[in-house]
């Protein structure tokens, strides 16, 4: 699969002249202005940008959990700007998987229940989301915490847990919106090296939204966005140096 | 998919015990309250009833004086005379027996053991204008009747209290000064609403009575039974010119005699336990409702709780219907538990209430269905509305949900 220096040149997401405009009326606020954007399948792309300048609202749009107000974009050659409600959902349970600052785990329900509920709405049964909720803990490397609930696991590890979740559907894309805001540097880098291990391994095109230049130097592609708008692109040839 | 839905409410509601028991308990109070309360009020009206029919519907009682109540200044007014009871019996159409009576309380003793109780003097016509079977023996014989002989039929309570687990038919007793031989004894009646126990009697001919307890030939209340096929108050009247003639009261002058029709107070008691049995099915009715108001406050507080796990699994692919559905399953779920748990409670509380208020223990299948059905109802409609809202939000704006 895609690695570094070997990004295919198909764009797997495509965006174009994207806005997004929150309220309405004189309070109305337009936090994406008009964004170009193409995704190679395969990248490992890094989003940067001054505090409100449209990284999450991008990463909502291209996770289909939002929609955008105004420009086109295009999964995979779908324009899911036309897509209702329940053809996004099902466009995020097959091909998206999404990890977010805050983990949004299931409160009281075990790790391995967490990673298998994208499974239980896809409709597998019970001994494959067992195998593939394991499989998919041991890839973030806890599969001996499975019956722990996220109030016994640290932040670190429920990140973890939340990555498992993310990609236990094989999904063509992993979402991330600043996945390692809420951890320390040591246990961020670990996140990193899973990612960049999914990017590589598993050929998940990994996007992710940081703060931290030493989290985007393990990103193959960095973005950097600047009032609703995208500044410029950076490809990393250094990618992984990190590692 | 509905097996999915249904394992993750049975999980959601494992996993928060104290918000679903929060929520079940509403319902279960509701349902308990309805069924408990409903249930012995129609338990009264029919131990009302009952006691209705033991008076027989279709009598009236004729005694001396102005009814109820009244009385006090003035001369006693006379009692009835034998003759009055003949004239009664033959002289009115529709009449079909005429029960004198003279009553007396007396001890009655047999074998060393002695109970008071009263001692009620009548004939044979006793036992036909109202319903009220022996258990053995028999009625009094004509000869006996017109002797005056000393034979006793006898109540329950007095039965048991003399006589305990043996035969009390053939044996003697004494009644006062009176030696007299069990003919006959009755089956048990009950308590009655208005005036004791009317087991505690003994049932004497009428002539015995009067000539060895009560000493004269007055006859204080005449139980008159009228064919069903006659008009009651017609027969009033009737029985009214008569009494006034033979009793010589000027025309103008009121009645010294009051006539008591039970057909009115029977009516007037079942109207009365009918409006009683709709206030208290209103008041629990309220309480359902204040159960389904609880509900929907758990169910509104539970989901803006949770609109952020909405968000969750919307976020990792769930289609809003089935998250919907979920929360429909666990809402239903719930009410049902509520509605049964409330079922098994309500038939609790009664059987315990039941002996207690004296009402016979009965079940009414329609409250219990109504009530269940109602409490399903109000756990769907304020478990699911609260959170098709909730499923309506965009992810995203779920997940931002605080
Ligand atoms: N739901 C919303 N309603 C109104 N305004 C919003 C909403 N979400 C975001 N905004 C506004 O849109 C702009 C872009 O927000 P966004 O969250 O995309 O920024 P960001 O780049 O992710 O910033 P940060 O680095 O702080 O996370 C901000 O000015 C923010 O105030
Ligand atoms: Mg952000």
């Amino acid at each position: 699969m895609a690695g570094a220096g070997s990004v295919a040149p198909e764009p797997i997401i495509r965006l174009r002249g994207v806005t997004k405009t929150y309220g309405d009326g004189p309070t109305a606020f337009q936090a994406l202005k008009g964004v170009d954007l193409d995704i190679a399948r395969g990248d490992f792309v890094a989003v940067m940008g001054p505090s409100g300048s449209g990284k999450s609202t991008t990463m909502n749009i291209l996770g289909c959990l939002d929609v955008p107000t105004g420009g086109e974009f295009l999964f995979k050659d779908v324009h899911v700007e036309t897509l209702d409600r329940d053809q996004r959902a099902l466009l995020r349970r097959k091909y998206l998987g999404f990890v977010f600052q805050g983990f949004n785990l299931l409160s009281r329900t075990s790790a391995l229940e967490n990673v298998e509920l994208p499974l239980l709405y896809r409709g597998d049964d019970k001994k494959v989301r067992r195998e593939r909720g394991m499989a998919a803990l041991e890839k973030v490397g806890l599969d001996k915490w499975w019956d722990h609930t996220p109030a016994e696991l640290s932040g670190g590890q429920q990140q973890r847990v939340a990555i498992a979740r993310a990609i236990v559907t094989a999904p063509d894309v992993l979402l991330a919106d600043e996945p390692t805001g809420n951890l320390d540097s040591e246990r961020s880098v670990e996140i990193m090296k899973l990612l960049t291990d999914l990017n590589r391994n598993s050929g998940i095109t990994v996007l992710m939204v940081t703060h931290e230049p030493d989290m985007a130097a393990f990103a193959h592609t960095v973005v950097h966005f600047k009032d609703g708008l995208v500044e410029r692109i950076d490809q990393n040839h250094r990618q992984g140096e990190a590692v | 998919m509905l097996f999915t839905t249904f394992t993750l409410a049975v999980r959601s509601i494992r996993r928060h015990l104290l918000r679903s028991f929060l929520t079940i308990l509403g319902i279960v109070i509701g349902v308990a309250a309805v069924v408990t309360m409903v249930t012995l009020g129609q338990a009264t009206t029919a131990a009302v009833q009952q006691q209705i029919a033991s008076l027989g519907t279709n009598i009236l009682q004729v005694r001396p004086g102005q009814g109820f109540g009244r009385g006090g200044g003035g001369p006693r007014p006379p009692d009835f005379e034998q003759a009055d009871v003949d004239a009664v019996r033959e002289q009115i159409g529709g009449v079909t027996a005429v029960a004198p009576q003279a009553q007396s309380t007396a001890t009655a003793i047999y074998n060393g053991a002695n109970w008071s109780t009263t001692i009620n003097g009548t004939t044979n016509a006793y036992f036909q204008v109202q319903p009220w079977n022996l258990t053995g023996g028999r009625t009094f014989s004509r000869a006996e009747e017109e002797a005056g002989k000393a034979v006793c039929i006898i109540g329950n309570t007095v039965r048991t209290n003399l006589f305990r687990d043996t035969d009390a038919i053939g044996k003697r007793m004494r009644v006062n000064n009176i030696s007299c031989d069990v003919i006959g004894t009755l089956e048990t009646r009950g308590q009655a609403g208005f005036g004791g126990d009317q087991d505690d009697i003994v049932i004497m001919p009428i002539k015995t009575v009067q000539r060895r307890l009560t000493g004269n030939r007055d006859i204080r209340l005449m139980l008159v039974g009228i064919d069903a096929d006659y008009d009651s108050a017609q027969v009033q009247d009737q029985l009214s010119t008569l009494l006034r003639e033979r009793r010589r009261i000027e025309p103008g002058a009121e009645d010294n005699f009051n006539i008591f029709d039970t057909a009115q107070i029977s009516a007037t008691l079942t109207g009365t336990t009918t409006l009683l049995t709709s206030i208290v099915t209103a008041v629990a009715a309220i309480s359902l409702v204040v159960g389904g108001i609880g509900i929907m406050n758990i169910m509104l507080v539970s989901v803006t709780e949770r609109t952020r796990e909405i968000g969750i699994r919307l976020a990792i692919g769930a289609v809003a219907r089935e998250v919907l559905l979920q929360f429909l399953v666990e809402a239903i779920v719930l009410s049902m538990l509520g509605g049964l748990v409330g079922l098994v409670i309500g038939q609790i509380a009664i059987a315990l209430l039941a002996p207690v208020m004296q009402v016979p223990w009965i079940f009414v299948p329609q409250i219990n269905l109504i009530a269940f059905a109602i409490s399903a109802v109000i756990g769907v409609v304020f478990g699911f509305f609260p959170a098709r809202r909730a499923a309506a939000l965009n992810p995203i704006d779920a997940l931002r949900h605080e």
